[in-house]
This record gives structure tokens, sequence and C-alpha cells, in this order.
């Protein structure tokens, strides 16, 4: 829901970052988006080509790379993915778990000419 | 023949600067803030003007309030004698640094204790934007139902206190307590939670106390 903040953002970084090393276009930007983030790969796209336009950035390819969510168990130290309903460790049934890595939101890197 | 180059920054790091300065000024002031986040409807504002009649004459407390449109909100708050700022997003998901920063030039800091920033209604975005708070605060209300801890994960996770309000209708609606709380512990392990009704006041007073015990500790270390 909040793509439009989002993408601003992420073209604002890469805009920025390119600017520092003198690019002429920018051809790629590189994102890791974890799958708790609340973010849609479409949506993003769609800001994307409104907002770049008029920049040096317009017709860059966006590659989004989804971070699978995964959880660890205090108890008996099990690393899974949880199922959509519950967060029980599939081991040993705790539901003393932590989350390790799912929420990021990160532009991991720009493709430049 | 492209190059790359590495960046590795956060998408909103941006205002995760500007929120920084927020909080800055708002510990200059002396002032705590709560950003609360919840659902429409879950009762944010009803708990909001509860908790400026049970806090009176221990805090002074002022508000922020996040709609995407109407004054709404501001105007209950102003009506129950709340210093009130309203924030129209204008379509926008959620608040950000920027527009609480705006905000906080139309409210006088310097007669405050504590400041309550009413996020836009939504279990999604707003826990994304840090917007220069001290404290998330989160209200579930009963009718919401009790999977939202599974559905909604983020938003349980980024929140430093829970308020389960309208448990005056808990006869009323099927909510399994036990499975609400142990998908919270999951999310948040110890996190601090308030059962509380607003209408008939029911556990507000516990969670007043806690509030001004919070905002005194913090101001102690300040």
């Amino acid at each position: 829901m909040h793509e439009l903040a989002v993408t601003q953002s992420i073209l604002s970084i890469a805009l920025e970052n390119a600017r520092k090393v003198d690019a002429k276009q920018i051809t790629g930007i590189n994102l890791l988006i974890g799958q708790m983030a609340s973010l849609v790969d479409d949506s993003i796209q769609f800001y994307w080509d409104i907002l770049s336009e008029g920049t040096i950035a317009l017709g860059a390819k966006l590659n989004i790379k989804r971070i699978p969510t995964q959880m660890r168990c205090f108890d008996c130290g099990h690393i899974f993915s949880p199922s959509p309903d519950t967060f029980d460790c599939p081991a040993c049934d705790s539901i003393r778990v932590q989350v390790i890595q799912g929420d990021e939101m990160r532009v991991d890197s720009i493709d430049v000419e | 023949m492209s190059t790359r180059i590495e960046v590795a920054e956060k998408i909103l790091s941006a205002n995760d600067k500007l929120a920084d300065t927020v909080r800055q000024k708002f510990d200059t002031a002396g002032v705590f803030a709560i950003n609360i986040m919840a659902s429409p409807g879950a009762g944010k504002t009803t708990f909001i003007i509860k908790l400026l009649e049970t806090l009176r004459g221990r805090l002074r407390m002022g508000v922020i309030e996040g709609d995407l449109a109407s004054s709404i909100d501001a105007d209950k708050a102003a009506a129950a004698g709340l210093p009130a700022v309203q924030i129209n997003t204008g379509g926008e998901c959620h608040l950000d640094a920027v527009m609480v920063d705006g905000a906080l030039q139309r409210l006088s800091l310097e007669d405050l204790d504590l400041v309550i920033i009413e996020n836009v209604g939504n279990l999604v975005c707003p826990i994304n934007f840090k917007i220069g708070s001290h404290m998330n605060l989160l209200i579930a209300s009963i009718p919401e139902g009790d999977d939202k801890p599974y559905k909604y994960p983020g938003a349980y996770r980024g929140v430093d206190a829970l308020v389960i309000s309208k448990i005056d209708l808990l006869p009323y609606v099927p909510f399994n307590m036990d499975y609400f709380r142990k998908g919270v512990e999951i999310l948040n392990p110890g996190l601090v939670t308030f059962p509380l009704s607003a209408k008939t006041g029911e556990g507000m007073e516990i969670c007043a106390d806690w509030l001004v015990n919070k905002f005194k500790n913090w101001k102690a270390n300040l």
C-alpha cells in the first residue's frame, strides 16, 4: 500500500549514488525485499515507470530479490519457514521462536553506464 | 557496458534520518512522544480521549491526528480539551517523519509532557515509517478477531506496548484470548499488554499509571 513512498525513496537513493560516479544512465536497480515487508513488486514497477520519467533512471530494470521469512526456535534451534497460519516450530511445537529474516527493505546495488 | 555500484542502503533511510531529528526536537522540549497504530475503528481516538481524562492533573498531553482526510479526530480531541493538530495525508496510508516534523510547528511543545501521534488506521504501512516517537503502541480491538497477530505480523513485531481494547465486548463476539496472546508472544516475546475498555473505563488506570512511570523514567534519564 505504501509503494509510492517506497519507490520515491528507491529513486532518490539510485539517483544520488549514480551522481556520485557521474553515471550517464542507470540501467538496473537491485533490491532486497523480505517477504514480510508488505511490498508488491508490480506496484513498485508501476510507480517506478511514472516517477523515473525525465531522469537518467528511466527504463532501468528493477530486479527484486525476495528474501523468505525464516524463524529460529529458541528451544531446539531449528530454523524454518513459517506456514501461513501458525508460527509454531515444526520440529518441537515450541512457540518460543524468533524471526531472523524476512523484513528487509534495501537497495543492494545499482547498475550504471 | 554497465558497472555495478554497491549501495547497501535501507530504502527508507532518508525518512529514518529525519525521524531522528524529530525525536531530538521532542527530547529538547522534554516531551515524550507515542506513536499509536491500529486498524481503522479499533478505538484509537476514543482511547486517547479517555487517556486524557485519566491523566488529567498528572501529565500535560497533546495530540497529532493522522488521517487521509477530514479533521473529525482533531475536532473530537479539541472538544475534549486537548491541544490537537490534524495531519491530512491526502491519500498516503501512513504518517512519515516529514509530516510529523511539519505538525510540530503547530504545537506548543513547551506546554506539554506527552504527545500522542495517532497514525493512519492501517496495520501494514505505518510500521515501516519512523516518525520520531519514543514508543510505538498498538491497539488491537476485540471485534477485529483473534487471528490478527498471524495476519499482520509486522505490526505486532515493531511495537513496545499493546492495548487490547473493547474488552467489554468479549461476551458478545468470538475471540480466543489464548490463541491471540500466543501469536503476540511469538512475534514480540514479553510485550507489555493492557486489556481495557475506553468506554467503561476498565483497565484505563493501570495503563495510565504505566505511561506516567514510563514518562518519569524517560525524563530522569534524559
